[in-house]
């Protein structure tokens, strides 16, 4: 690929995702929205973002991302249900997983 | 700017400043990877500044120096950030009313400033979190790349430290909080059974947005109440 290849889609790829990113602000100032309608758009903010933590934790391409990831998302998720300080609940999942793949769990 | 920084609590700012240490890591590795992959220079540096979603750039520089179609790459970058997209129509009132605010914060718009945002109560603290956390990692992760990009190959496997773990773990932290509402639960797991159920058999991104399905599973769950309540 020559770099005016590469321009091009850097450029088509910033601009559809700004795109993404400033249609729902714009569109959503356009109409004036429900207290149940606001419900529903924050409810499907934080279901996306659970399935994003379930997708990144779990998964690696296609398949199983094997069991130090996991591990350490699990080690933060309990510690997080137990209102841990965010710090300490990050710093567990990385050293969690580091640990684990140290000792050769992949 | 100062206003911005008295509302959010020192805790919430030293939280956001542990992720733009991580981010700044990944963001390393990323300029690194690339570089190394044979790509010039200013490509991971220009599409950290233009694109600024991590996935979806890990995604088109790994599809591309594969040998791939570059159009395949751009549409599987373009397919991860489409969950922008409901996030813009969750968190858009954070922007504000002008145009400037609303430009500049829809390109400072991640899943941690979403997650950041929608942690916080009161509307002055949601968008205090949204901007110091959105122009931090902006800032840490293009100096990540640009760092990443000249020194080559010093951090290239961020899995040794762990920080694949820590991405999916803050994101958890954030939303937990919300999942203590009952409501939530049920639209919650639907959707993670359904990405996670989608994930071996379709494009990455498309399983986070048939997550969604949660969503109407949840309204679906809802309705003989509220006829009830009527």
């Amino acid at each position: 690929m020559d770099g005016v290849d590469l321009l091009i889609g850097t450029a088509v790829l910033a601009l559809g995702t700004f795109a993404f990113r400033f249609a729902g602000p714009v569109l959503r100032s356009r109409v004036k929205l429900s207290p149940r309608a606001e419900r529903l758009m924050a409810l499907a903010a934080v279901v996306l973002l659970a399935a994003l933590v379930a997708v990144s934790a779990l998964t690696e391409g296609h398949g199983f991302a094997g069991f130090a990831r996991p591990a350490g998302v699990l080690v933060a998720g309990v510690l997080a249900w137990r209102k841990a300080p965010f710090v300490l609940v990050v710093v567990a999942a990385a050293a969690t997983a580091a640990l684990l793949r140290l000792a050769g769990v992949p | 700017m100062r206003s911005i920084w008295r509302t959010l609590d020192r805790g919430v700012t030293r939280d956001i400043g542990l992720v733009c240490v991580a981010d700044c890591l990944v963001g390393v590795s990323y300029g690194a990877i690339a570089v190394s992959s044979g790509f010039p220079l200013w490509l991971p540096m220009l599409m950290s500044l233009l694109v600024f979603a991590g996935a979806s750039q890990f995604m088109f520089i790994g599809i591309v120096a594969a040998g791939g179609n570059p159009f395949a790459a751009v549409l599987a970058g373009l397919l991860a950030n489409a969950r922008h997209l409901p996030f813009g129509f969750a968190i858009g009132d954070v922007l504000g009313r002008r145009w400037a605010g609303r430009l500049v914060g829809s390109h400072l718009m991640i899943d941690e400033s979403v997650a950041f945002a929608l942690s916080q109560r009161e509307a002055h603290q949601r968008r205090a979190a949204y901007w110091v956390c959105g122009i931090g990692l902006f800032a840490c992760w293009n100096a990540g790349v640009v760092a990443g990009a000249f020194a080559g190959t010093a951090i290239s496997d961020t899995d040794v430290f762990g920080l694949d773990a820590a991405f999916p773990a803050v994101l958890l932290a954030l939303v937990l909080p919300a999942l203590r509402d009952r409501a939530a639960r049920l639209p919650v797991l639907a959707g993670v059974v359904v990405a996670l159920a989608a994930t071996p058999f379709l494009p990455a991104g498309l399983p986070v947005l048939l997550a969604l399905a949660g969503v109407v599973v949840g309204v679906a769950a809802k309705e003989p109440e509220l006829q009830e309540a009527r």
